[in-house]
């Protein structure tokens, strides 16, 4: 299972999209909202927590379709499915592979992001604790969808459209989380359910995700 | 015969329309693609039973 | 009854002639509930004190907020059939009925933006009933769009169920994690399920009858809609096999 994950990550690697293009992408988001929103510093202080969210997660979605396509179009996957390893497991590394390419960075990253919003003092530890929490729930319930869509030759749109919804418990908890934490409120309550989402989706859709692609592999 | 709505006459009229609107459509359209459905299978049943049996 | 019987049902054949035997009934009954609830509610019912006459909408929004709530667990349950006893007739049942639910989903939305204008004095607030509401229709369409995209019918048949499963799990979800959110201006449940002191009787029989006739409404389109995927489903075979014959 781990040789699967280090080929993973080296062909992300090697592909170059995987760890540079997602943190493109959010620097993108980050470099536009100040161009439609104004330059105001208070208002980007207040919107900051939310943004950097909403452009973590587009982030996310916008490399899903990589998890599982390239390994269908090469047939991988159909080797990877008769392989001794179960299924579930080959779900969860592909998603903790995405999770290491695209929502590590992101975690890493998000420090420097908040300075360009102008993100108060007290919001960093909250905003970084709950982007660590909650991406890697982001980059399982992709997984799903991506496990979903895998046999479509137009699955993208398509998988935006069944993931976002998804993503809706995840967004409410993490922006929650963040939020308080950059208005010195205490953000134990919205952390805590944003842990609980996490571990329960960790815990339970890979059988999903992998139900799902051995249909898709019939 | 008209009872009086008052000054939200706009409000529950509209919704009225819009909602009848919306079911009819749907009733409207599940009904054609019955219909259109139905007249295919049947047309390629009589097919089948003219070319079929070898 | 035996519950047994229940399954002979499961044969497209049988279900086709019973369903379209029963439909007509069905039909009328929806046709006249729906128009007694509604001329009722809105030609004899008293304006409420405070709501003035915008309460008459009421006879729809409530109905059709609970159709769209109660559709998708209808879907949920014939899913679950589907994926433990594979009848076809299951799976294309919940496939005919999400766009009766989009449909119910969109109408109590428009209605309850309607009613919020003039009284919040907005047409929309991101109050929670209304957000899960609107989560929920793109959960109808993620799951409409997942059925017209695939075109081998069981595997469609069975990566929508999975969707439904999964996705009913995550409505509730957002259901909680909305009102957490924001805790919004929404009356309690005063016109839902069961009858409340709140709501008198002048408001409450109309409502009731309304309520039947979304329900039959509901039962006629689903057996028609039902029927027409059953059908579709055997002239795709009928065609397929042509082309390999």
């Amino acid at each position: 299972m781990s040789a699967l994950l280090i080929r993973d990550l080296r062909l992300a690697m090697r592909a170059g999209g995987g760890f540079g293009l997602g943190l493109a992408f959010f620097l993108i988001v980050v470099t536009l909202v100040p161009f439609g929103v104004g330059p105001e510093t208070g208002l980007l202080a207040r919107i900051a927590p939310g943004i950097l969210w909403l452009g973590a997660l587009l982030a996310c979605l916008l490399s899903l379709d990589r998890i599982l396509a390239l390994d269908w179009e090469d047939g991988s996957l159909d080797l990877l499915a008769t392989s001794p390893l179960p299924l579930e497991g080959i779900v969860t590394m592909k998603a903790l592979a995405h999770w290491i390419t695209t929502g590590l960075p992101l975690v890493i990253a998000s420090p420097l992001f908040g300075v360009l919003m102008s993100l108060p003092g007290a919001g960093y530890g909250p905003l970084v604790l709950s982007l660590l929490l909650g991406t890697p729930a982001l980059s399982v319930i992709g997984t799903f969808g991506a496990a979903l869509t895998v046999g479509l030759k137009r699955g993208g749109l398509l998988l935006s459209l069944l993931v976002l919804p998804l993503y809706v418990p995840t967004l409410i908890f993490g922006a929650e989380m963040a939020r308080r934490g950059a208005e010195g409120a205490d953000p134990t309550t919205p952390m805590l359910m944003l842990a609980g989402i996490s571990a329960g989706v960790i815990a339970l859709l890979p059988f999903a995700s992998a139900a799902v692609l051995r249909v898709n592999l019939r | 015969m008209m009872p009086d709505l008052g000054k939200y006459a706009e409000a529950v009229l509209s919704s009225y329309a819009v909602s009848i609107l919306l079911i009819l459509v749907l009733v409207v359209l599940s009904v054609r693609r019955s219909r259109k459905v139905k007249a295919q299978l049947d047309d390629i049943e009589t097919r089948r039973k003219h070319h079929g049996q070898g | 009854m035996n519950l047994n019987a229940l399954w002979e049902y499961a044969n497209p054949l049988k279900f086709m002639r019973t369903t379209e035997r029963a439909l007509p009934y069905f039909a009328v009954a929806a046709v006249v509930c729906l128009v007694t609830g509604l001329v009722w509610g809105f030609f004899f019912t008293p304006d409420d004190f405070r709501q003035g006459s915008t309460v008459k909408i009421f006879y729809i929004h409530v109905p059709s907020a609970m159709m769209a709530i109660n559709i998708w667990v209808m879907m949920l349950i014939t899913s679950l059939v589907w994926i433990v006893r594979r009848h076809h007739v299951s799976a294309l049942a919940a496939r005919a009925a999400a766009p009766i639910g989009a449909v119910m989903t969109v109408i109590a939305l428009a209605t309850g933006a309607i009613w919020g204008q003039p009284m919040w004095g907005t047409w929309w607030a991101w109050d929670p009933r209304l957000t899960s509401f609107l989560i929920l229709f793109l959960f109808y369409l993620g799951y409409i769009a997942l059925w017209e995209a695939i075109e081998d019918d069981d595997t469609a048949a069975d990566l929508t169920a999975v969707l439904c499963l999964v996705g009913s799990v995550f409505a509730i979800l957002s259901r909680y994690a909305v009102n957490f959110w924001n805790q919004g201006l929404h009356q309690g449940a005063s016109l839902s399920l069961d009858k409340q002191e709140n709501v008198a009787d002048v408001f409450w029989y109309p409502a009731l009858v309304s309520i039947a006739g979304f329900v039959l409404l509901f039962i006629a389109l689903v057996i028609i809609r039902t029927n027409t995927e059953i059908r579709a489903r055997r002239m795709r075979a009928l065609l397929a096999r042509e082309r390999l014959g």
